[in-house]
């Protein structure tokens, strides 16, 4: 019976599908145009996969346990010139102290643009404000934190030297001025997120008698965590990577250096190194002039680095996937001010 | 056709019907065959008047889009507001609960109460938790079912040092209620903590509804609730409608003439922001007194 009824059905036709269009047809400048496209995306690659095979060559065999292990010590010889665990560990402080400011300040900055932005004029001004932070180099914001930090009544956060000025230079400092250079970064995620929320999700919470401030924070911003998140991520690319500010005010130091012996705050007090300045300081235009360690510490950011570009890729693209909903929750999903 | 004719509908036979409904066989099809749904429920026992508007204005801009309309809404009865595109069915709507003023450049005269008391000189937010509203198009929050619902029974301000929704066994029963109010439990008893989204389209507004009953609201309003669902998501929440309107006073739009006649007390026909024609369900579309509504309700316009 049933293969009776199968054998009755309609046979369906062989899927004949049309050629691809080819560019034989096309005028000559489209057709010129259309290769310097390819030429160009080819290009992009080569250069990328470059970048990647050299450090991984350069850095790998330069790379030891030991270096993760040792705090940079001055000597002559390199062998003894020890590893970069005080650079690693003050790109972390850095980066941290950077984004526990900017993060929260970005995402309250964005919610107040996008949700509110009244008086108009106040909003404009802020909005071209941040423009012109995120375009500002970061050595300018360097110099200018320099000036700022160094006053006398902002002691706290740096040292002071026994004739009384203050060097300006310390974790603290470096972390506030990262913050400032990783603000764009996390509004500009945060805002085009918010934008992107139909306004039927804001008028169904209205309708049931909450506030503007229940709304952003009971609806909008969990709605948006993977947008929030990928600003942040974009925003801990920018402190990692940024060599300016931590030579001029984390003082780009061998080792870290505590100001007194108090633990946690004698370190933020203190002055430091990150691996970007551990890098310029080691290659051949540095003074340490040992190009192997620089190569090696190299390869170490760009891995770091590559691992965050990943994150924001899992974390924007693919959020249909269980895997990254779970990861994407459980690197916001704990936060309390989300629930 | 026969502009006199009241409208094509067909009615559906409800549980506890006392007396089951068909079409009346050899009618000539347009006519009424028998009772609506709002009459196969048991009558309200006291109608009670708890909205009003009195001589409303409504403008956006410079666009007046609803012009001088009055009416009453009363809790023991459903009022349909009817009308074609653009007559201001959906500003009236959203006026009751003072929704228009997120839309900036909205203004008003004239007065609307509720309870006697004048809207604009409540607090809002008091307001609209009285005054509920489910809007045309399902918008659950991208939480789960369970929180969907407890965030419209969050405390606006919860005493100090208490966690906000907090799981506790009240909050678990009210949300429990308020789901079977709206007739959802039984399909998502089992998982309260699956995402929102993943229900159907019908499911996603009866949530709504529940969202919407959770607070406890004196009057709700719904905003072509049905016009993106099919015909069995329509039928359940239409008979949650009429089976809602002893305890909560119903104001719905809809573009659905059919759906206005089985769950209507009240109709308003509007046209062109101003109020045509207003009075019972049986009078608007049996004996209109005007011309613009019998065209209407014909279907010979609109």
């Amino acid at each position: 019976m049933a293969t009776a009824e199968l054998a009755s059905r309609p046979t369906p036709p062989a899927i004949v599908r049309p050629p691809r269009d080819g560019t034989a047809s096309w005028p000559r400048l489209d057709r010129v145009g259309y290769y310097l496209c390819w030429a160009t995306g080819i290009g992009l690659c080569v250069i990328a996969a470059a970048i990647v095979l050299f450090m991984l060559v350069k850095g790998i065999s330069y790379l030891r346990p030991s270096l993760f292990l040792e705090s940079p010590a001055p000597s002559q010889h390199q062998a003894q010139a020890g590893g970069f665990l005080d650079p690693i560990v003050g790109t972390f402080i850095v980066t941290a102290l950077g984004i526990l400011m900017a993060a929260p300040a970005g995402v309250a900055l964005a919610a107040w643009l996008s949700e509110y932005g009244r008086p108009t004029w106040l909003a404009r001004a802020v909005e071209s404000a941040i423009e012109m932070i995120a375009g500002v180099p970061s050595i300018v914001l360097a110099i200018f934190g320099l000036i700022i930090f160094s006053q006398g009544f902002l002691g706290f956060l740096s040292q002071r030297a026994s004739d009384g000025t203050v060097t300006g230079q310390s974790f603290l400092v470096a972390g506030t001025v990262m913050a400032v250079l990783a603000l764009p970064l996390i509004v500009g995620a945060t805002r085009a997120a918010l934008d992107q929320l139909p306004g039927r999700l804001r008028e169904a919470s209205y309708a049931l008698g909450k506030t503007r401030v229940t709304t952003i924070r009971s609806v909008l911003l969990p709605a948006i965590r993977p947008g929030i998140a990928s600003g942040i991520v974009l925003g801990i690319g920018r402190i990692i990577g940024d060599t300016a500010i931590i030579v001029i005010l984390l003082g780009g130091t061998l080792k870290n250096e505590p100001v007194d012996s108090v633990p946690l705050l004698g370190t933020l007090r203190g002055t430091g190194s990150t691996l970007t300045s551990y890098i310029y300081g080691n290659s051949p235009a540095g003074e340490g002039n040992a190009p192997q360690k620089a190569y090696a510490a190299a390869f170490v950011l760009l891995m770091i680095v590559l691992l965050l570009n990943a994150l924001v890729t899992l974390l924007t693209s693919g959020r249909e996937r269980p895997a990254t909903r779970k990861l994407a929750s459980m690197l916001t999903g704990r936060m309390p001010w989300i629930r | 056709m026969d502009p006199m004719m009241p409208p094509p509908v067909r009615r559906i036979a409800l549980d506890r019907e006392p007396h089951v409904a068909a079409p009346r066989p050899g009618g000539n099809g347009a006519a009424p065959a028998a009772a609506p749904l709002r009459a196969s429920k048991p009558a309200v026992t006291q109608v009670r008047e708890r909205m009003s508007a009195e001589s409303l204005w409504l403008a956006y801009g410079d666009n007046w889009v609803v012009r001088d309309v009055s009416l009453s809404v009363r809790q023991g009865e459903v009022l349909a507001l009817i009308g074609a595109s653009g007559s201001g069915k959906t500003t009236l709507l959203r006026s009751l609960n003072r929704l228009t003023e997120i839309t900036a450049g909205a203004a008003r005269s004239g007065r609307i109460t509720l309870d006697g008391q004048e809207i604009y000189e409540m607090e809002v937010n008091d307001l609209r938790r009285r005054v509920s509203m489910v809007f045309q198009q399902p918008n659950p929050f991208p939480m789960s079912i369970f929180d969907n619902v407890a965030y419209a029974l969050a405390e606006q301000r919860p005493p100090r040092g208490r966690r906000r929704r907090r799981r506790t066994p009240e909050l678990e029963l009210a949300v429990v209620d308020a789901l079977r109010r709206a007739g959802l439990h039984e399909e998502v008893a089992d998982d309260l903590d699956r995402p929102a989204l993943k229900l159907s389209g019908g499911q996603q507004q009866r949530l709504c509804i529940a969202r919407a009953l959770a607070a406890g609201p004196e009057v709700l309003l719904l905003d072509e609730p049905c016009s993106a669902l099919d015909p069995i998501s329509t039928a359940t929440i239409e008979s949650l409608i009429v089976g809602l309107r002893e305890s909560v006073a119903i104001v719905i739009v809809t573009h659905n003439l059919q759906q206005a006649f089985r769950v209507a007390d009240h109709v308003a026909f509007m046209h062109l922001g101003e109020l045509v024609e207003y009075g019972p369900s049986a009078q608007v579309f049996d004996r209109p007194t005007k011309q613009r509504t019998r065209d209407y309700v014909s279907g010979a316009f609109g």
